[in-house]
């Protein structure tokens, strides 16, 4: 048994107990990944010499009053900024960005509750894309099988938690980044509402869409995670000034009464029956838990995934312009003049996705287009949030599967960017409305592979997310299931 | 031969004081070491976001409420896309479609005549970094000015003359200087100016093709590269040839407008809504509480000096040419000092005392107190003009009370006619032969006597009263 098979309660109990030190924790965390990461590959950059330097300090000022998640090995998406560690974003272009100069506001925060950053985790470039097989860096694999991807963007995030190789970690979701790693890879991940979490040092991939949010093993570590990391931030005009609830404190309460509503376009084909079943029988537990269902409609999903790539890829040809070899980063080798110095730094840096993105994002805000994609795809967002809120009127919560299939095997889809595409869509609609969501294990599919149930909330009720799922995740046993690698835990 | 009009359309970009940059907490400020007023958000770090500072947004307010805009309730920020290594983030934040002020206008005067020129549009954004190519083949880029907020405002085409644009450029600054939201120095770019110039025959309606001027360094080299283009165009027309959409600089040495580029269609900037910013919302009361900050601007001073203070209209528009010199005046006269003697002075030896020193008028360690003081003391006859001159002189050096300098340079005037009589009845009796002169007609010994007075009191005699007593003392002869 790993020591990350504990939760944070546990843990920190054990800590105060002198059963175990920040050392062990941090010594856990490297030599799993010394065991493991050969092959999961989850991790771009180690932070292992400052983490032991600052494990041993937290062993010596350990006091009475210390936060849940002290001295807890955590890892970071490689978008989220880190004051004198690298931050690549998988990227060639930030491969020399060894010192970002700040923390992200999440970072800060992390420093407050005094976690331990083990390292940067692996992901698709820039965020783009399904299954982090758009890294510049490596193929994470996912711990149940590694011929199988993670998913992504955030599938080092993902991996790396199902993989024992640190506690928790943080990822990002733009149109389903935490929720389908955490899918694919069985463990608990949370797209908060927008504006809960501070953007301030993501590397904006869509800034109208991204969020920072928590990979757990279980839902109580994931509420936990999220109120360490969320506020309203001076520094992000996008940040909420909304109340915080006591997430842990919204756990203790059951399901009974509970109105779900299970909109039929997630259940339709393209769904994988194993998934569909899957979804099923966890509907089926909640009605055992007192809870009821009903099917609804949310007429616009279909268009979701088209109005996502439109908005998102507008945003990010604006957004990563910034990569232009002049201040940070990749400058090309060539004696070129000034516009080639950017083409070419450009074309060198970037990797296929993004510079796809790139184009489509550019074509999208051109002059003559403007209309009918840009703006067009900000009504269908409109719609989409309408649909939700017609249906919030009735219901708590709306759940459905996180993604049509299980994971795929390595390479299977990479040369077919429409499939990637179309299979968010089930994730995208959430983003597009700005509402909190999560994904949790609800079963595993005849190969062994998760399954994931994705819960979605009203904007900023991410309490009844978390006790709807809690109440699932204590009825059935799946969050106690690990994978076989490294020749067991 | 066919009679050509000019159309003139002028783009004008303003930076505004504000103590730090439009998105970032940094300093704004001119003159700093290279690079030294940044931070991550500045460099466009990845992962940073801007913060609105909402005091650019009160300055861009103020100055478009002055320009007689129309305030705009719901407003937002638009990105706009195009690479330049001066411009970090690849996009510059401005706004687009909803500019804070629409609709508004100024009044100019050219030979007596005036004129209302629209303005058709003031919108917020940033400046860019600034850019020097050295001869290398590299260039170097200082990100100071990067973030520092801009007001782009726009004019209606509706100027006609070159010399309209210059009084147009002259009104529109004094306006801003007056709202005490820019320094508008063009030699320090606070006050940037573009100009789009095209010919039509009379009685044309449509436009002719424009041309857009840049690098114009001062408003006479607006003015000049305006004629220079109006007359280029003219000879193009008149030829059988044809203006081109182009992009000229004028060259200061040559008073010549240059090709830069010929545009071919418009530049596509791709501009969207910026989501990093959520919209603006700007109620009455907000812009209420900015109106009330308006101070009073130059042609309602102006109006009021001739109206109310009985000032020559050329007084008045000489003293409120800039809002300090005016609040100078306002406070000298405040502080009880002759309105017509205190325009004569600041009219007179201040702005010579200015122009040699080449400084401004808040620079003046003569406080508008002093000036009233010393103006005072001529009135009364406590020290005669000449002597005014001697205590300006220190005034404007060192500064100081008035009172003391008189004292302390023992430069009280004797205007005791007792004393006085008793100095020239000697003097008198000395210097027989000039009586004797004068009442033969000599008027030179009058001036004479009168030096000779001067001499003997060290210049301290009241004149008036010598020359009376000298007259007075001669008929007892």
């Amino acid at each position: 048994m790993s020591l990350f098979d504990f939760t944070l309660k546990e843990l920190q109990e054990k800590l105060h107990n002198k059963e175990i030190t920040v050392s062990d924790l941090v010594e856990a965390s490297y030599d799993r990944i010394k065991e493991v990461d050969g092959e999961v590959k989850a991790f771009i950059t180690l932070n292992e010499e400052a983490a032991k330097q600052q494990a041993k300090e937290l062993d010596e000022k350990l006091g009475a009053e210390a936060s849940i998640l002290y001295g807890m090995p955590i890892g970071i998406k490689d978008n989220i900024v880190t004051k004198g560690l690298r931050t690549t974003c998988a990227s060639q272009i930030l491969d020399n960005l060894t010192d970002p100069l700040y923390d992200a506001t999440v970072i800060q925060k992390l420093e407050n509750e005094q976690t331990v950053t083990i390292g940067k985790l692996n992901m698709d470039e820039f965020a783009m894309g399904s299954s982090t097989e758009n890294s510049s860096y490596a193929d994470t694999r996912n711990p149940w099988n590694t011929d199988y991807v993670p998913g992504g963007s955030s599938g080092g995030s993902a991996a790396a938690v199902a993989a024992g190789e640190v506690f928790f970690s943080l990822g990002s979701d733009t149109g389903g980044s935490i929720r389908q790693p955490a899918a694919f890879c069985g463990v608990v991940g949370l797209k908060p509402t927008y504006g809960l979490v501070s953007r301030f040092g993501l590397v904006a991939f869509a800034s109208s869409l991204d969020q920072i949010g928590p990979i757990t093993r279980t839902v109580e570590d994931n509420a936990h995670l999220l109120q360490a990391i969320v506020g309203h931030d001076q520094m992000d005009s996008t940040s909420a000034n909304v109340e915080i609830p006591n997430y842990s404190e919204a756990l203790q309460q059951d399901v009974k009464g509970l109105r779900i509503a299970v909109p039929k376009e997630y259940l339709s084909e393209g769904v994988d029956p194993e998934v569909k079943e899957a979804v099923l029988a966890a509907l089926k537990k909640y009605e055992e838990l007192g809870a009821t269902w009903e099917e609804v409609s949310l007429p616009h999903s279909k268009y979701a995934v088209a109005a996502y790539y439109l908005l998102a890829s507008s945003e990010a040809s604006a957004n990563l312009a910034r990569f232009d070899g002049i201040r940070y980063g990749k400058r090309t080798e060539k004696r070129v003049d000034m516009i080639d110095m950017f083409k070419e730094s450009r074309a060198e840096g970037f990797g296929y996705e993004v510079k796809r993105r790139i184009m489509l994002g550019t074509f999208a805000l051109s002059s003559g287009y403007y209309d009918a994609y840009y703006k067009k795809a900000q009504k269908v967002r409109t719609l989409i949030k309408e649909d939700f809120e017609k249906i919030f009127a009735d219901y708590d919560v709306v759940i459905g599967p996180t993604t049509p299939t299980p994971a795929y095997k390595v390479g299977e889809k990479i040369d077919d960017p429409l499939t990637m595409y179309t299979d968010d869509v089930l994730t995208t609609p959430v983003n597009l409305a700005g509402l909190p969501g999560i994904s949790i294990p609800c079963g595993f599919s005849s190969a062994g592979l998760p399954i994931g149930l994705q819960i979605i909330g009203k904007h900023f009720d991410e309490a009844m997310i978390y006790r709807t799922a809690y109440a699932f995740e204590q009825a059935t046993d799946f969050h106690t299931k690990r994978p076989n690698l490294g020749g067991g835990q | 031969m066919t009679n050509f009009e000019t159309v003139i359309g002028l783009e004008v970009h303003v930076e505004l004081k504000t103590a730090s940059k439009i998105f970032s907490p940094a300093p704004n400020a001119f003159g700093s070491e290279p690079n030294s007023n940044v931070n991550p958000i500045d460099l466009g770090y990845p992962g940073v976001l801007p913060v609105l500072n909402e005091e650019a947004v009160n300055y861009a307010m103020k100055a478009a409420m002055a320009l007689n805009c129309e305030i705009a309730t719901d407003t937002k920020f638009d990105r706009k896309n195009y690479f330049y290594p001066d411009n970090p983030k690849a996009y510059q934040i401005s706004q687009f479609d909803q500019p804070i002020g629409e609709h508004g206008w100024i009044e100019i005067e050219v030979n007596g005549e005036k004129k209302r020129i629209g303005i058709t549009r003031l919108h917020l954004e940033e400046d860019a970094g600034k850019l020097t190519h050295g001869d290398d083949g590299y260039s170097l880029v200082d990100y100071n000015r990067q973030g520092t907020p801009l007001v782009e405002i726009v004019s209606e085409p509706d100027i006609r003359t070159p010399e309209e644009a210059y009084a147009y450029l002259e009104k529109l600054k004094n306006i801003i200087q007056y709202t005490g939201v820019s320094d508008c120095k063009m030699e320090e770019g606070s006050l940037r100016c573009d100009a789009n110039i095209s010919i039509r025959p009379v009685g044309q309606a449509e436009f002719g093709t424009k041309t857009e001027l840049k690098n114009l360094n001062s408003f006479s080299f607006v003015q000049k590269g305006l004629e220079f283009e109006e007359k280029r165009q003219r000879e193009v027309l008149l030829a059988g040839g044809e203006i081109l959409q182009e992009t000229r600089r004028y060259d200061e040495q040559t008073k010549e407008t240059i090709l830069m580029r010929v545009k071919e269609g418009s530049d596509d900037y791709r501009y969207f809504p910026e989501p990093d910013l959520v919209p603006l919302y700007i109620d009455d009361a907000w812009k209420e509480r900015i109106r009330a900050e308006i101070p009073e601007l130059p042609d309602a001073r102006r109006k009021r000096y001739v109206e109310e203070l009985d000032l020559p209209v050329y007084d008045a528009a000489v003293l409120t040419s800039t809002k300090e010199m005016s609040d100078f005046f306002e406070a000298a006269v405040a502080a009880g000092a002759d309105v017509k003697q205190a325009s004569n002075w600041l009219m007179g030896e201040v702005s010579a005392f200015l122009n040699k020193e080449q400084i401004e008028v808040q620079d003046l360690k003569m406080t508008p107190e002093a000036l009233a003081k010393m103006i005072q003391l001529i009135a009364d006859g406590t020290i005669s003009s000449k002597m005014a001159k001697k205590v300006f002189a220190e005034l404007v050096k060192n500064g100081g009370d008035p009172d003391k300098i008189v004292k302390e340079k023992g430069l009280v005037q004797i205007s005791d006619e007792g004393q006085l009589r008793e100095i020239i009845s000697k003097i008198l009796d000395d210097n027989e032969q000039s009586i004797i002169d004068y009442k033969n007609g000599k008027d030179k010994a009058l001036g004479f006597l009168v030096g000779q007075t001067m001499k003997a009191t060290k210049g301290q005699a009241n004149p008036p009263m010598v020359n009376k007593i000298i007259l007075e003392e001669i008929d007892k002869r």
